[in-house]
């Protein structure tokens, strides 16, 4: 789980990061990238059942072993990353949209606007994530879409509030003044000049979010409040082999790896990235 | 000061109250009819509908609706799961205290934990292990600890019951479960207070009046260290009860998970509301104490 530090502790942080993390976190999420736009360069059909070889050890044959219907866990984790991922960054794209819009919003209104604004934040922000997320799916049914818009909604205060917090400095600026003075359009004011200097710390927090958003995804796809059996999601097929995990822990135990190994990869840079944006900034 | 508790406190009820209306509106906007939500997969009876419209003052004007959902919410009385045919209070009463007992249990490994883990690692190469460990424990997901905990220490060696709720055995590997991903974050906060305080003044003259290193670290640093933890414990109060369903169900253990992926499964809303509207309101209630904890620890607050 990843959440915002204070300033100076993720700075010294990755200043302590390695250099081979963060080369490691990037071979990772190139070969994450390409399972997900391209997963039979690596494997092959994640839903192909064998009846003759089920819960197998891993081997030369079956890298990952095989499932309790004799299909192969690593061509399933490699095509599971699509499902995976899809679903991190759709709710993730969901959050920033609607975070930018309204800490925009908050950030440019006046008082009371921005007042219940940032309350609805902070309304939104006391509910536990995966409670929020259940709270949807109960009301809008099960299913990927459901998901994807529920840990959206859960994640969205994190950038409201960033975003309002850089208008707010934003909208003091010089350049706005000047634009002000020239007689730039309230339309053209937001949208030339403090949305663009509004965005620079989002790129970053999206990555590091974008982390949490796969993990969160994947716990209530293990709940089965996710893609449904057989999709290979890697929380689900953590969820299937769970039954078999006295017998067989590489069904279970090697999916959850591969969220691991992502989340990992993605909070690494994210910290790098954040390491050298702050620099810049200081 | 008696200023500053107040402003602090109001700031927290109206975070709840708003949290509290965020979840009637989510109510109000499922799909259909607001009857057959509140219903679920429970029995449909023309009896049951016209109670419903009265519990909930349907036949009434939607003002009165929310007030009265308010009131009601105020006064402990949390509805009726017409799936289960109950009060909805009485349903969370008897479920509320293994996961209460897991949380807490979870919160006590985990800070124990990170204070050990913070405190110890203080050397080049020892901290760099830790920060990676640290690292790991943040980016799993809690279900996979739990299951590798399972596996080995369960299945494998055969010390610990492998699921149910027998006692303190039966309570061990979900606490440390969930108790792990909380060191993780916390020993991070809690190293780099503990770096900063030792570059204060203070330890200097600590270590002047002859102070052993680990006399200034513990007695002097530590309590600084201890100050930017308390702003996690909001924070954490939401990791626990988030966490607590999902390692419920990893571990099989009755408590409040079990109840709300039923009610989430058969669409008992009067249930999922109410769960979720108590985690907001123990988050804010632990923020809030948190705040003004912040007051007694530092004079300066204060004052504004």
């Amino acid at each position: 789980m990843t959440i915002a530090l204070p300033r100076p502790e993720v700075r010294r942080l990755t200043l302590r990061q390695p250099r081979p993390g963060i080369a490691a976190a990037l071979i990772v999420l190139a070969l994450v990238a390409t399972a997900v736009v391209w997963p039979a360069l690596f494997a092959g059909d994640p839903l192909a059942a064998d009846p003759l070889h089920v819960l197998e050890t891993p081997s030369a044959a079956h890298w990952f072993g095989t499932d309790q219907l004799g299909r192969d866990v690593f061509d399933r984790v490699v095509h599971g990353a699509r499902h995976s991922l899809s679903i991190g960054v759709a709710a993730t794209v969901i959050a920033v949209g609607a975070g930018i819009l309204f800490g925009l919003l908050a950030g440019l209104t006046h008082r009371y606007a921005d007042e219940a604004l940032s309350r609805s934040f902070d309304a939104l922000a006391a509910f536990p994530l995966v409670l929020l997320a259940l709270l949807f799916i109960a009301i809008a049914g099960t299913g990927t879409t459901s998901l994807i818009v529920a840990i959206g909604i859960a994640t969205l205060p994190h950038y409201a509030r960033v975003v309002r917090a850089q208008t707010l400095v934003v909208r003091q600026a010089a350049y706005v003044t000047h634009a002000v003075a020239f007689g730039a359009s309230r339309f053209r004011l937001v949208l030339r000049h403090v949305l663009p200097n509004v965005l620079g710390p989002i790129p970053v927090l999206a990555m590091i979010g974008l982390g949490e958003a796969v993990l969160i995804a994947a716990g209530l796809s293990f709940l089965g409040l996710g893609p449904q059996p057989p999709s290979p999601e890697w929380g689900a097929m953590l969820s299937e082999g769970r039954g078999y995990l006295h017998i067989a822990w590489w069904a279970s135990v090697l999916p959850g790896a591969a969220v691991t190994a992502t989340v990992i990869s993605l909070t690494v840079i994210g910290r790098h990235l954040q390491s050298r944006f702050e620099g810049r900034h200081q | 000061m008696i200023k500053a508790v107040a402003r602090r406190v109001a700031a927290g009820a109206v975070v709840l109250w708003a949290a509290a209306t965020a979840a009637y509106l989510a109510l109000l906007a499922a799909p259909g009819d607001i009857v057959d939500a509140i219903i679920g997969d429970g029995a449909d009876t023309p009896q049951i509908r016209a109670q419903i419209i009265t519990e909930w003052n349907l036949d009434r004007p939607a003002i009165v609706q929310y007030l009265d959902y308010l009131l009601r919410a105020v006064q402990g009385d949390l509805g009726r799961s017409y799936l289960l045919q109950r009060p909805v209070a009485e349903v969370i009463g008897e479920q509320i205290l293994p996961t209460v007992q897991l949380a807490l249990a979870a919160a006590v490994a985990g800070v124990v934990l990170a204070l050990v883990l913070a405190v110890t690692t203080r050397g080049r190469w020892a901290r760099r292990a830790s920060s990676t460990a640290e690292l790991v424990l943040v980016s799993t997901p809690p279900f996979l600890i739990g299951i590798v905990l399972l596996s080995v220490f369960s299945f494998q060696l055969g010390w610990f019951p492998v699921s149910g709720d027998q006692g303190w055995a039966a309570l061990a590997l979900p606490a440390v479960t969930l108790g792990l991903p909380i060191a993780g974050v916390l020993s991070q906060v809690l190293r780099d207070g503990l770096d900063r305080a030792l570059d204060e003044p203070f330890a200097v003259t600590a270590r002047a009046r002859g102070l052993a290193e680990r006399a200034v670290l513990i007695r002097h640093a530590l309590r600084h260290a201890l100050i930017p933890a308390v702003t996690l414990l909001g924070w954490l109060t939401g990791v626990l009860i988030g966490g607590a369903v999902i390692i419920e169900q990893v571990f099989g253990r009755p408590g409040l998970g079990q109840v709300t992926l039923q009610a989430v499964g058969n669409g008992d809303m009067p249930v999922v509301l109410a769960v979720v509207v108590l985690a907001a309101a123990a988050f804010v209630v632990i923020n809030t104490l948190a705040d003004l904890a912040y007051l007694l620890i530092d004079p300066r607050l204060r004052r504004s």
